[in-house]
């Protein structure tokens, strides 16, 4: 690993060293980018305990609890189907898929905390409208058959943005992504079998299939974030390698890749602009509805208030638990100490 | 039928949260994800469904109907863990309540599995297209989830139950029974362990979750008896080895959950017992409701492939 051949520097001053002036101060600083920087060229990793600009700091957090509210947010469409799914394989399989969302949140938060932020700031910035989330769970899951489109492209989506990151210049949430990535496959493949099935099933079936894709085939393009020429922050987080590839790019592959799948599910995309072109080699496809987009990031989506005031109301009815929880194990502590003491 | 010797009780060691399981949670392999298969040769309910409609097994008529009972059990606990998905104090109580009800549901594929292979039905048929008379579980499963100490209260019940009823019948002479009981009483195991925490912690930690567990308990302890009721059936199953009474249980699951609350310093909750008619099909009020739910999306398109 090229990171081996580089000399970390500690994030935080060394006691000793810090006692001096601003100008150790600024030697640190230089010392640091300088590192940084040498990373950044390797396209080696950077690890919680080296020094990093403060700027590549807040933007991780940003991102990354922006990716762990998504999991948590993303469970609620999916569990609105878990107590109605029409074979009890299919509730299990649904059931273990919105378990490992869970999952997921758990790990983004845990590589979010190693930056500095505690999960319930975070969680709090979330529930207080603060912090966004993927503008996609603010759809409802209207039937079954949304169940098959959300793993198909939703997940699909979610995996070809999400790749890339697995290679993150940040440690931690490259490792995240790793796991992430697997099970994300996972529920693809789940929800392209949901797909399948009604797709050669009763008419009705079809027909809901086809709906569904109709439904979630533009939220799930609109995923990939604004048009390359409207998205400010992305050239920053190349240079940083957090990002690899530019939204258009994933967005075009993303569509040639479920061309492709559409054929074996006998369903179509709702976009009769849907073309290869021979010259760019890329997937074009037609216009987006990007005031939607930036409606439903606003708050004014179908399902905003409902999802954000579910988590609320979890949250509210789970502080007691919570509370009686460290209640519980500081006692314990104590009893221990106390244990120790006396022997 | 001979009883396994009763293992230590595992009321030690709550004092910190890990699930007490090697393996489990936080290991960080990708095994402890639910949605990849399990390794080995654990019995799946597909392998059942299989050997059934293969003929190389086929319940007994009493099996069958005992196969029902517990299938019954487990799919309406799971039917109301499943609830909590998304609604827990803490996302790793997400994760714990939907591990449980996954396993609970496993059981129920695979016991209703082994008792449709009686007439040729599906786990599917079995759980979509019976009516609520014809259910065969027992009343504290169906019983709401209220607040997450009444969740913790049933869930303390159920696992203590299951974990002595499926212990002994892995040696049922019935192999699929048995089968079934091996798989499901590794991880009811893990039940035990994680309601049992809860209900220290919820006993022992305020005042208001203390009210509110002593409050879950009231609230469930009327269903209890009905767990060890024995019947006809069950005397039957018993004579041949397939089976066991449910009354034989009862002293492990008093002295386990009694060394448990003892702990936690609450009492056996005095009320009535109610009265209990699950096994004959005669429920509480709520089943009805849960099952509605259930099947309304399967019995909007009968006959159709999912």
């Amino acid at each position: 690993m090229a990171s081996q051949t580089l000399q970390s520097v500690p994030a935080e001053p060394v006691p000793e060293r810090d006692a001096g002036s601003a100008e150790e101060a600024a030697r640190l600083e230089a010392e640091g980018q300088a590192y940084f920087d040498r990373v950044m060229a390797q396209d080696s990793r950077i690890e919680p305990r080296d020094w990093m600009p403060a700027a590549y700091r807040k933007t991780l957090i940003r991102q990354i609890s922006q990716h762990a509210h998504s999991e948590i947010i993303g469970m609620q469409p999916e569990a609105n189907w878990i107590s109605r799914a029409p074979s009890l394989k299919r509730k299990a399989i649904l059931m273990a898929k919105v378990q490992d969302e869970a999952g997921h949140g758990l790990y983004l938060y845990s590589a979010a905390e190693t930056l500095g932020q505690t999960r319930d700031r975070m969680m709090q910035d979330l529930m207080d409208g603060k912090a966004k989330y993927s503008s996609i769970f603010n759809y409802p899951a209207r039937t079954w058959a949304d169940m098959g489109a959300i793993g198909w492209m939703v997940d699909g989506a979610a995996i070809a943005n999400q790749v890339p990151l697995c290679r993150a210049s940040y440690g931690p949430y490259g490792r995240a992504m790793v796991r992430v990535c697997k099970e994300e496959s996972f529920h693809q493949r789940q929800g392209f079998e949901i797909l399948l099935e009604l797709s050669h099933g009763t008419p009705e079936q079809k027909q809901m299939a086809q709906e569904a894709v109709n439904r979630w085939y533009a939220p799930a393009l609109m995923m990939f974030g604004p048009p390359d020429d409207d998205s400010p922050n992305s050239k920053q987080s190349m240079a940083w390698n957090i990002k690899r590839f530019s939204n258009d790019e994933l967005r075009s592959r993303f569509v040639g890749m479920m061309m492709e799948q559409v054929k074996v599910l006998e369903l179509t995309l709702p976009d009769k602009d849907i073309r290869f072109n021979e010259g760019t080699k890329k997937w074009e496809y037609g216009p987006l509805d990007w005031d939607e987009f930036h409606e439903v990031l606003k708050g004014r989506g179908p399902c905003n208030a409902q999802r954000l005031e579910r988590r609320r109301q979890a949250h509210d009815d789970g502080a007691w638990v919570r509370e009686a929880a460290a209640a519980y194990a500081d006692k314990q502590i104590r009893k221990q100490a106390e244990k120790e003491y006396a022997a | 039928m001979s009883t396994p010797e009763t293992k230590e009780a595992h009321t030690e060691g709550h004092g910190d949260i890990s699930v007490g399981v090697s393996g489990a949670g936080a290991s960080g392999d990708g095994s402890a994800s639910a949605t990849r298969i399990t390794p080995g040769n654990a019995l799946r309910p597909e392998d059942i469904a299989l050997q059934v409609s293969r003929g190389t097994a086929k319940p007994s008529e009493d099996a069958a109907e005992f196969a029902l009972r517990l299938g019954d059990d487990a799919l309406v606990l799971a039917q109301r863990l499943g609830h909590w998905i998304s609604r827990a104090p803490e996302l790793e109580e997400d994760v714990a309540l939907g591990n449980i009800a996954l396993d609970q549901l496993g059981h129920a594929r695979s016991f209703l599995s082994y008792a449709g292979g009686l007439n040729g039905k599906s786990e599917d048929d079995l759980a979509y297209f019976r009516g609520e008379e014809e259910f065969r579980s027992l009343e504290l499963f169906e019983q709401p989830n209220g607040d997450f100490a009444v969740t913790i209260a049933r869930q303390f019940v159920v696992s203590y139950y299951q974990f002595e009823l499926y212990r002994r019948l892995t040696e049922s002479t019935d192999s699929t029974l048995a089968g079934i009981a091996a798989k499901a009483v590794k991880e009811v195991d893990y039940h035990r362990d994680h309601s049992a925490q809860w209900v220290l912690r919820l006993a022992l930690g305020t005042d208001e979750s203390r009210q509110r567990i002593i409050h879950g308990f009231k609230v469930i302890w009327p269903y209890v008896d009905e767990l060890f009721r024995d019947d006809e059936l069950t005397g039957r199953l018993a004579e041949s080895g397939a089976g066991v009474e449910p009354s034989s249980l009862r002293a492990d699951f008093d002295r386990l959950t009694g060394e448990v609350l003892a702990e936690a310093e609450l009492e056996v909750p005095q009320v009535p017992a109610a009265g209990g008619g699950g096994r004959q099909g005669k429920h509480s009020e709520h089943l009805g409701y849960l099952l509605a739910e259930m099947q309304v999306l399967a019995r909007q398109f009968p006959g159709a492939s999912w």
